[in-house]
């Protein structure tokens, strides 16, 4: 196994290199000249060309190339051109009010859907069964900006349970302002998540073994948490855990909506005030840890069937 | 003695499903409004004032007026084409590119295999939304851009499908039969293998349409979206200053347009797969 992750890391080298390509072709090649847009209309050539040497613009394209693998190791990123912050210290930053939001309402998503699918699975072809999926059919075909805005409008606006907006540091403190964000998220994900979950179960649920344990005259809710969980786990841990790195981003528009002064606000901020260097990093440390979080699943693979080698 | 093609028959169990016969439907008035709002038969005049300011529905404008008092109505069919077309064209991009390049992978494999592989990790290592939000931060805000993101981003998905299928079907005995009445690859590849792998790009195009849709409803809401001209996106934007004004027919219009329309493209994929796939019938 040992082997194997080796030889997985070894293959993150190309998909990083590629990925920093991209990057590079649209951020150093496509969009042009920033200067302009950043001194604004009175700029002199000299400005715009000392501005050019400090950002780095004048060197070798193979150079700015380097750059930008280097700084998916090392997550140094640079300057911000709006706040001209440091950017590693801005996304430390935000990172904190993203994950109060994401992170629990992530869980608490993921462990409903499937208590929710494996009931649904119990009762497949009845009622519940159907009901469950039109409403996740009709439920993943409302737009995510319509939920947030009725939620906000109605429980925090006109009833006034929750924070409308804002954001405040320290636990316990942040909770009445990620409340309801956290709600719209779970309710977000549960359309997609049963959906897929409920497929990968009933997938289980008609093969032979299924049979064969029923004969051995197991009751159905063993069978179901016993068997069937633990085969449906594959398709289930890699649905899960490619999810991670768009939590970070996932929340973007709640966080939006809500003033949460987390990753996804920042990012939006930056594209509000083209501050490229901070969408590039985000784009970079996205990219970085999905890459990660695949080989993370595979190895998980391993644990939850132990009939997979990794070779 | 009547001939039973695999479409005919695909196409006879498709419409035996109401849910589906229905969805087809919705999708067709869906493409309609958009063809005939292209070619400005209606909703041409969007953008004229018709009435007062934020007027709520009444008999003369359904979904009433915004708040420069124009039809909302009009607003929701020209938002329609835009999500239409955006659906249409990131197909038109994603199609070709996913369809040849996941062809050759699965037909050569060795090398070819391993760069197009190489390719669409690359591609799909990127979150989506991230790359959606940089390529049109770079091309510049605009229709345009938002064509070229989806277009860039929605290839993955079919590439690696028709990859796996490719590959399932190159040993087939119907490909080698080919192969010894001397069939090339390229004539084993484009006229025997890929019209047995077409189902799987009818049905992924039904579900690209509705990511499509929702993601340029998303995009337009941020501001890289269409620029000047109303979208579902920008509408419900709009409603986010004007709810708590009790505005709330603006929101209502465009959510509605967009939600039949995106469970219908849902309906439709499924009941697409349950037709021209039986094999995965009531998965």
């Amino acid at each position: 196994m040992i082997k194997y992750i080796i030889r997985r890391l070894l293959y993150l080298i190309p998909v990083l290199l590629g990925v920093s390509f991209i990057i590079f072709v649209l951020f150093n090649l496509v969009s042009g000249d920033p200067t302009a847009v950043l001194l604004g209309k009175n700029a002199t050539a000299k400005q715009m060309a000392e501005l050019r040497e400090q950002l780095g613009l004048n060197k070798p394209l193979l150079d700015q190339y380097f750059d930008v693998v280097k700084s998916a190791f090392t997550f140094n990123f640079g300057y911000s051109w709006a706040t001209k912050q440091e950017i590693s210290h801005m996304i430390l930053q935000g990172a904190y009010p993203s994950l109060c939001l994401s992170v629990p309402a992530f869980v608490i998503a993921t462990i409903l859907s499937l208590i929710i699918s494996l009931v649904v699975a119990f009762y497949r072809g009845k009622g519940i069964d159907l009901f469950v999926r039109i409403m996740c059919i009709a439920g993943v075909s409302v737009s995510a900006l319509a939920y947030i805005l009725f939620f906000q409008y109605f429980f925090a606006y006109k009833l006034g349970w929750f924070e409308i907006s804002g954001f405040e540091y320290g636990f316990p403190d942040f909770i009445p302002f990620v409340a309801l964000p956290a709600i719209i998220f779970i309710l977000l994900s549960l359309g997609p998540d049963v959906r897929f979950f409920r497929t990968v179960i009933l997938d289980e649920i008609y093969q032979d073994y299924v049979r064969t344990a029923r004969a051995k005259g197991l009751s159905e809710v063993v069978i179901l948490l016993k068997h069937v969980l633990r085969n449906a786990l594959i398709p289930i841990i890699t649905y899960v855990v490619i999810q991670i790195p768009s939590l970070i981003l996932g929340a973007l528009l709640l966080e939006n909506f809500f003033s949460i002064p987390g990753l996804g606000g920042i990012t939006l901020n930056a594209l509000n005030s083209s501050d490229f260097p901070v969408i590039k990093a985000m784009a970079i440390l996205s990219s970085v840890l999905y890459i990660l979080l695949s080989l993370l699943t595979d190895v998980l693979y391993t644990f939850a069937d132990p009939r997979v080698k990794l070779k | 003695m009547k001939e039973n093609s695999l479409w005919k028959d695909a196409f006879r169990r498709l419409i035996k499903d109401k849910w589906a016969l229905g969805s087809l439907i919705i999708v067709l008035v869906y493409s309609t409004v958009a063809l005939l709002a292209a070619l400005g038969i209606i909703a041409g005049d969007w953008a004229k004032e018709v009435g007062a300011s934020n007027m709520a529905p009444n008999v003369e404008h359904w979904l009433g007026t915004d708040i420069f008092g124009r039809d909302v109505l009009s607003k929701v069919l020209r938002g329609t084409q835009i999500a239409m077309s955006v659906g249409l064209v990131t197909s038109l991009i994603a199609i070709p590119i996913g369809v040849v390049l996941g062809a050759l992978a699965g037909y050569f494999g060795g090398w070819v295999d391993d760069l197009i592989t190489w390719l669409y990790t690359t591609f799909s290592s990127i979150p989506n939304i991230m790359l959606l939000i940089s390529i049109t931060m770079i091309l510049g805000k605009g229709i345009f851009a938002v064509y070229i993101a989806l277009g860039a981003t929605s290839w993955v998905t079919l590439c690696r499908l028709i990859r796996g299928e490719v590959m399932k079907h190159k040993e087939r005995e119907y490909v080698q039969a080919a192969g010894a009445i001397g069939g090339g690859h390229f004539r084993k590849l484009f006229l025997h293998i890929l019209p047995n792998v077409t189902h799987i790009v009818i049905i992924n195009t039904s579900l690209q349409f509705q990511f499509a849709i929702k993601s340029e409803v998303i995009l337009s809401y941020l501001g890289l979206g269409v620029q000047g001209e109303p979208s579902w996106g920008t509408m419900i934007d709009d409603a986010k200053l004007e709810l708590s004004r009790g505005v709330w027919w603006q929101l209502a219009g465009a959510t509605t347009a967009m939600f039949l329309v995106v469970l219908a493209f849902n309906l439709l994929g499924d009941a697409l797969r349950d037709s021209l796939d039986p094999k995965l019938k009531g998965k």
